[in-house]
């Protein structure tokens, strides 16, 4: 492959993939039509709707003029299965099998875009609006996702035709410092969590000793609630090969591992897709691109295990041990995988790469605040409108990424408090919610941006639930190598236990918060250092919540099962017997047409009356 | 009853086949890994005359191999039902109440998560994010999803597969 060969690949596909974008019409086609191939859309039967949409495309004798594409995700994972249509943008939300066929008679026969089946918000008295201009896509800055939802991932050439691999051939025409000074001005951090400067540790393994290095891509993404590296990955997997084999020419590595977790089908098939037609091209493996760099990469499976995530302990696995972490120094860039020098980065982070190579420093450090620069993908859910994964600048606020760009909270709940950074992050309040969220502002309020994670939660939930239910996670998965993580979590778990009980005193919570502060000093990796945040944080923040537990042995939210009581209203209660017989555990007694009551010694308080109740006569009391 | 104590059944087959790529890995170095992702996928688990197998083959200890497989949650060491549950126990189902359908399923089968039923019908894990929190709280019957549902599903959802085994 030659310079010339892949700008020759690139102006032929570019015909096809160019009108994907709102008004572009120059194209082959008349139609573009996109359905999401990410993998909550697939769950959603997306592939059934594409085999729909291939079926009736070729029946109404539409091959030549409509593109059907299968593309990574879009984003909007709530309105899944999505199904997008150029060049108006029509935005499908939630599409069904039984929908496809009017979908192509009316808009790609006759040009009509089904309104009743389009995303609501984008049908306005003035028209249709394109998915672009929907809350959820205007606030945001797409620069990693920036393939997902555009091109088809199995196909390089659609890759290159959004000046895929451009930033290699440019890189390799520099020396590995010029390549480095641009990443280290760029001010691009690492987005797996710590945001150490990514060129920083380019130049350490640059530096380091030795003949042999590696260049290995972290895409054991562990954190509960987490998918925006699966999402680059399955929607734009070359991003991340490219971005290698730059950091391999640049610090001098000749073979890259890629960590990816085995409970991502979708994600490994793509990316082992890619490594065939990148090899298959030129573009990695011998004299890349005509040149004596020779770079190849190998895929691993992480095999379930949230501790990989931690850099020493992805390298140990990557070895086939078990996944310890050990001591640092040496730091990987010195001694990392066998032994040798060895540059780790993320996913995310890597999908920045190519365009700060293409583009320049100054053009990434524009974006962003004073000390994080550029964007940050966030992968958005609980009790939220628009679950998704959203991508904005660094800088924006708690309150626009949940009211703006996520809708708000469903069913006219209250905003009680949004969770980044996973097991390892905080809570963060509702009156800190005008936050500009980056890495040293979320670190200040107790929280960290972590890998990306945003879990939003209402006032139906109980902070010392959600305070239990991450620690009972890090317990979980401490390796158990050093004592202050394996022991401590599980003692700090029980105290919780005792609060969520009622059975904790005021003095409990301050051993609490003595023994977190010893967990963070003492552990030998970043899973138990950062172990305690969750607990830490709503200590601070909600710590009249902890007290109503230990102090009036009541529950706020309704949610510790050992504070509540379920109460039937006699004035409300019609008899109609309907609980009763739904409770498995007897302990509903009445006569028919009387008001019922309940047996609390044998209440299991499952919540089922609750819910079967039609007179709103049931509810939860404190005891 | 819990299906821990199955007598081994794997096939001469299955023995040759694991033989054979255990010979070709072990040259690579690094390969334990490998070998018991490969050996899972042709035996459904991992029991002691498999690791057995392995170590010999890759020329390690078996206890290397069990610290491995022990240290991973991807390895199981107990075999599988014919139709696989998993309950997504992520922050975003968690909070959407999917701590009370593990509850369910748990009653219903009779079973701890990592288990199968003594009729090997169905097994039971509680799974980290399967990373579709658009359809929270989400459960997986194999390759079916089975998305915001509630408690009361459940027991539905299972008659379906047990009315499906009644039909052949």
């Amino acid at each position: 492959m030659t310079i010339q060969q892949l700008n020759e690949i690139r102006e032929k596909a570019f015909l096809s993939v160019a009108s994907r974008k709102v008004g572009q019409q120059k194209s082959l086609y008349r139609h573009q039509v996109l359905v999401c191939g990410g993998s909550g859309c697939t769950s959603g039967n997306s592939r059934k709707i594409y085999d729909e949409f291939a079926k009736e495309i070729a029946e109404k004798g539409l091959t030549d003029d409509v593109n059907l594409v299968m593309t990574g995700c879009f984003g909007l994972c709530a309105l899944g299965p999505v199904v997008i249509v150029y060049p108006e943008g029509s935005f499908y939300a939630k599409v069904e099998l039984s929908h496809v066929c009017e979908i192509v008679d009316s808009h790609l026969v006759a040009g009509q875009p089904v309104a009743k089946l389009l995303y609501e918000e984008t049908v306005t008295d003035e028209g249709i609006k394109a998915l672009n201009d929907t809350h959820f896509y205007r606030k945001q800055m797409r620069l990693a996702l920036r393939n997902c939802g555009v091109i088809d991932p199995e196909n390089i050439e659609e890759y290159i035709a959004r000046d895929g691999y451009q930033a290699l051939y440019k890189a390799i025409n520099m020396s590995g410092d010029e390549i480095i000074d641009t990443v280290i001005n760029s001010g691009l951090r690492g987005r797996g969590g710590a945001g150490f400067l990514t060129g920083r540790k380019w130049k350490f393994t640059q530096g380091a000793k030795g003949k042999i290095k590696y260049v290995c891509c972290n895409a054991d993404e562990g954190d509960p609630g987490a998918f925006m590296d699966r999402s680059v990955l399955e929607g734009d997997p070359h991003v991340v090969l490219e971005a290698m084999s730059i950091a391999a020419y640049a610090v001098g590595a000749a073979h890259g591992y890629i960590y990816v977790r085995a409970e991502y089908p979708v994600a490994v098939r793509r990316l082992q897709i890619a490594l065939e037609q990148s090899r298959k091209y030129g573009l990695l493996g011998n004299n890349i691109l005509g040149t004596d760099f020779s770079f190849d990469i190998e895929i691993r499976l992480g095999a379930g295990a949230f501790v990989c995530g931690e850099e020493t302990a992805l390298m140990t696995s990557i070895e086939g041990k078990r996944g310890e972490p050990r001591p640092r120094p040496p730091f990987p860039a010195i001694e990392g995988l066998f032994h040798k020098p060895t540059l780790l980065n993320n996913v995310e982070t890597y999908a920045n790469i190519p365009q700060i190579i293409l583009n320049g420093a100054e053009w990434y450090s524009a974006i962003g605040t004073e000390k994080s620069k550029g964007t940050k993908v966030f992968a958005l859910g609980g009790k939220i409108h628009n679950t998704g994964l959203v991508e904005v600048p660094m800088g924006t606020t708690l309150r626009e990424i949940i009211y703006e760009i996520g809708g708000g909270i469903p069913n006219g709940k209250a905003f009680k408090a949004a969770q980044t950074g996973g097991p390892s992050g905080g809570c963060i309040p509702a009156e800190l919610i005008d936050t500009k969220i980056d890495y040293e502002s979320l670190q200040a309020i107790g929280s960290m941006m972590g890998s990306g994670g945003l879990i939003v939660m209402d006032e139906d939930n109980c902070m010392v639930d959600i305070a239990k239910f991450f620690l009972e996670f890090t317990v979980d998965e401490s390796c158990g190598k050093c004592t202050p993580c394996r022991i401590g979590t599980k003692r700090l778990y029980e105290m919780l236990c005792k609060v969520t009980e009622g059975k904790a005193t005021l003095e409990d919570l301050d051993k609490m918060e003595e023994l977190c502060y010893y967990i963070q000093d003492n552990s030998l990796c970043g899973l138990g250092q950062s172990a305690p945040n969750p607990v830490l944080s709503t200590l601070k923040y909600f710590r009249k919540e902890y007290e109503a537990h230990v102090v009036d042995k009541h529950c706020p939210a309704g949610v510790c099962k050992s504070l509540i009581n379920y109460v039937i209203d006699p004035e409300k209660c019609i008899g109609c017997n309907l609980c009763a017989r739904n409770c498995s555990a007897n302990a509903i007694r009445g006569t028919l047409k009387q008001p019922h009551t309940i047996d609390t010694s044998l209440c299991i308080k499952c919540g089922v009356c609750l819910t079967k109740c039609r007179f709103n006569a049931i509810s939860k009391e404190g005891k | 009853m819990k299906y821990k104590s199955l007598p081994f059944d794997g096939t001469k087959e299955q023995e040759s086949k694991l033989k054979a790529k255990l010979a070709e890995l072990k040259p690579q170095g690094a390969a334990l890994m490998k070998a018991l992702q490969f050996a899972q996928d042709l035996y459904g688990y991992l029991p002691y005359e498999v690791q057995q197998m392995i170590a010999e083959g890759l020329g390690i200890s078996l206890a290397d191999v069990y610290g491995v497989v022990t240290f991973y949650s991807q390895f199981t060491m107990y075999p599988k039902g014919k139709y696989q549950i998993s309950i997504c126990l992520g922050t975003a189902c968690y909070v959407k109440g999917s701590g009370e359908i593990y509850d369910k399923l748990r009653n219903l089968l009779g079973i701890e998560s990592g288990e199968c039923t003594v009729d090997r019908m169905f097994s039971l894990d509680a799974t980290r994010c399967i990373g579709c929190c658009g359809l929270a709280p989400v459960m997986t019957v194999n390759d079916d999803v089975y998305g915001k549902i509630t408690a009361d599903d459940v027991e539905g959802i299972l008659a379906k597969y047990i009315s499906m085994e009644g039909n052949k």
